[in-house]
């Protein structure tokens, strides 16, 4: 792992006497190269990832609308500005609605599909993986916007579907109700990322080592009994991760709302980040540091949420140690 | 569960083996119905999963009217294929396919150096600074764009690089990536040693013993890195988004696909084949290489 035990084994090897001054400066000089080969990380995260974390701060105490370099310094003004905004309350909501209806759906069907996948008894197992997931790969604003058209209540497939089938008599706005926009959006949200869930699932599957089955089923074990008393049982460290990932991820929504409902009809699909977007970029006036501010309450609340993941993780950890 | 029937049909003899034989053939329907059971639903589901991409193909190929009055058919009566030539040409969709191919490929390059020469450092040596640094890394893992991104328009502004690929492109390989990095660092945590003592005694430098042997190396790694930094990078929405919001001309695909949308609602024949033309080369990559996607995609839960 490291190098001075490396060298140290070296010099006993060559024992060509390098006095200690040599070596000191080897190492120095190796210290160089190290911080040679950081140096592009350092710079590029630092200035795109760590800087930015940092100036949101203090643009969140400034008042400014980005045409002009004049930073006028209004103290917690902002903040105050975005806790009265009903709206910033509103985006906040939809944003933790959104997550919490999304992630139980995609992490239970997922475990179900992944459960059949894994027996070699299911045919076409190889087809049905690769159909899952496809979505996956595909670009989220491209699909936001076929989407769109999918839904479209005069001539979409979905709606004529239904039409056909009788189910309804006349086209359902799904994507322009504000009652059935965030539902509908959350279904293709599943939809889109159902595949990556169900990979995991299966990788955790593959952890289980077939002697424990093997054993099991010489013991006369019938397949239900598998399944409660050993398969779940053994995956309940991954239900935390592959929960707490899908959780994480769930909050990374704009691109597909942005592209499929805009945030609308009225607000009602507006996550924290379409929040942030409009406030910042698309509005006529943009208050970029209000925005900032509820750019700094939406972090906080990501790191709430990696936090308490790391937490999880750590415990899931033990608990696969003690098995 | 299969086992256990056919254990007792060696042992036994002729005609009870031929008696057996019988019941285990209706056994094994019964056996594999629910099997087949569940793989119907499945295709079931599958046919969901695929249809918006088969619908949308289909779509590309049909004429305005046709869309709206040929139901669900999804064939059309014949193949439309000036609705690409305008998505290609009028709609700009080549100079946006253009502009994703460079800001891709470039960024790939950026981000797999500096991960590698990162992960590298952090997995081979100890140096002053290391816990922090680390410790950095992965505070910043899930970092979502929407809480950088006003700083990082203003500090491009400042550099003179907003409103070009070329800070679209530094944008995009500066931030994030973090997971890329963790995968060189365990990657080159596990290389013996010794390797590098037999370079060292050759008289090979710092550089080239990172250059010519441990790079080499970490090929299986390189894969994973390049084949899942394309997939972010091409798929990228929100940097690109605001990188172009003055510069139509700078559009990458999936930001000139909304604003296609915004301008043509009606045009859906056109939509359909700029979204084909942008999404098809994905799916073909996809197919071709899913075993590498599959890896990629599962090395989270590994970790």
């Amino acid at each position: 792992m490291t190098t001075t035990p490396m060298i140290s084994e070296r010099d006993v090897l060559v024992s060509a006497t390098p006095s200690a001054r040599d070596r000191k400066r080897r190492l120095g000089r190796q210290q160089l190269w190290i911080w040679v080969l950081l140096a592009p990380t350092v710079l590029l995260y630092g200035t795109y990832t760590m800087y930015p974390i940092i100036a949101s701060y203090w643009y969140s105490f400034v008042e400014w609308n980005g045409f002009t370099a004049e930073k006028t310094w209004v103290g917690l003004q902002n903040y105050r500005d975005v806790f009265a905004d009903d709206l910033f309350w509103n985006s906040f909501k939809i944003t933790i609605l959104f997550m919490v209806v999304v992630v139980p759906f995609k992490v239970i069907l997922t475990l179900l599909l992944a459960l059949l996948l894994n027996s070699p008894k299911l045919p076409f197992s190889t087809f049905f993986r690769t159909a899952y997931f496809l979505p996956v790969v595909t670009t989220t604003a491209i699909v936001g916007v076929v989407m769109q058209f999918v839904f479209d209540p005069a001539s979409g497939p979905v709606n004529q579907m239904l039409m056909k089938l009788g189910v309804i008599d006349a086209g359902v706005s799904f994507l322009g109700d504000s009652t059935t926009a965030l539902w509908t959006a959350a279904g293709v949200y599943v939809w889109k990322w159902f595949g990556i869930t169900m990979i995991l699932w299966l990788a955790a599957l593959q952890t289980v080592p077939d002697e424990v089955y093997e054993a099991a089923r010489i013991d006369g074990a019938g397949a239900w009994q598998l399944l409660r008393r050993i398969t779940l049982p053994l995956l309940k460290p991954f239900l935390i991760i592959i929960t707490l990932l899908s959780f994480e991820s769930a909050l990374k929504v704009f691109d597909l709302m942005l592209t499929m409902t805009g945030g609308g009809p009225f607000y009602a699909t507006e996550v924290v980040e379409i929040y942030i977007y409009r406030t910042a970029f698309s509005a006529t006036v943009p208050q970029l540091g209000l925005a900032s501010a509820a750019a700094v309450l939406f972090g906080l609340f990501v790191c709430a949420v990696g936090l308490f993941q790391l937490i999880g993780i750590r415990s899931a950890q033990k608990a696969r140690q003690a098995q | 569960m299969i086992t256990t029937s056919t254990a007792p049909q060696r042992v036994s003899g002729g005609r009870v083996r031929a008696r057996r034989g019988n019941r285990r053939t209706a056994g094994w329907v019964a056996r594999r119905l629910p099997w087949w059971i569940a793989a119907l639903v499945l295709a079931g589901g599958a046919l969901i999963w695929v249809y918006p991409f088969v619908w949308m193909i289909s779509a590309s190929l049909k004429d305005q009217l046709e869309i709206f009055s040929s139901g669900l058919g999804l064939l059309p009566d014949t193949p439309k294929w000036d609705n690409y030539a305008r998505a290609w040409t009028d709609a700009h969709f080549g100079t946006y396919m253009w502009n994703t191919i460079i800001v891709t490929v470039v960024t790939v390059a950026l981000v797999v150096i500096r991960c590698a020469m990162a992960g590298y450092a952090l997995g081979r040596y100890e140096f002053v600074g290391k816990k922090p640094l680390a410790l950095v890394l992965v505070a910043t893992f899930f970092v979502p764009t929407g809480y950088t991104i006003i700083p990082v328009v203003e500090i491009s502004q400042q550099l003179g690089l907003l409103n070009s690929l070329t800070g679209m492109i530094v944008a995009m390989s500066g931030a994030g990536h973090v997971a890329m990095i963790l995968l060189y660092w365990g990657y080159f945590r596990g290389i013996p040693k010794e390797l590098e003592e037999a370079a060292v005694m050759d008289g090979a430098g710092f550089f080239t013993i990172f250059f010519r042997i441990m790079l080499p190396l970490a090929m299986p790694v390189t894969a994973t890195v390049v084949l899942m930094t394309f997939l972010a990078t091409w798929n990228n929405f929100f940097i690109p988004l605001v990188f172009s919001l003055s510069r139509p001309d700078l559009r990458t695909l999936s930001v000139g696909m909304r604003a296609f949308v915004g301008e043509n609602s009606t045009d859906w024949a056109g939509m359909a084949a700029a979204a084909t033309l942008s999404l098809v080369p994905l799916i073909i990559l996809f197919i071709i290489l899913q075993k590498q996607f599959i890896k990629g995609f599962s090395g989270a839960i590994k970790q």
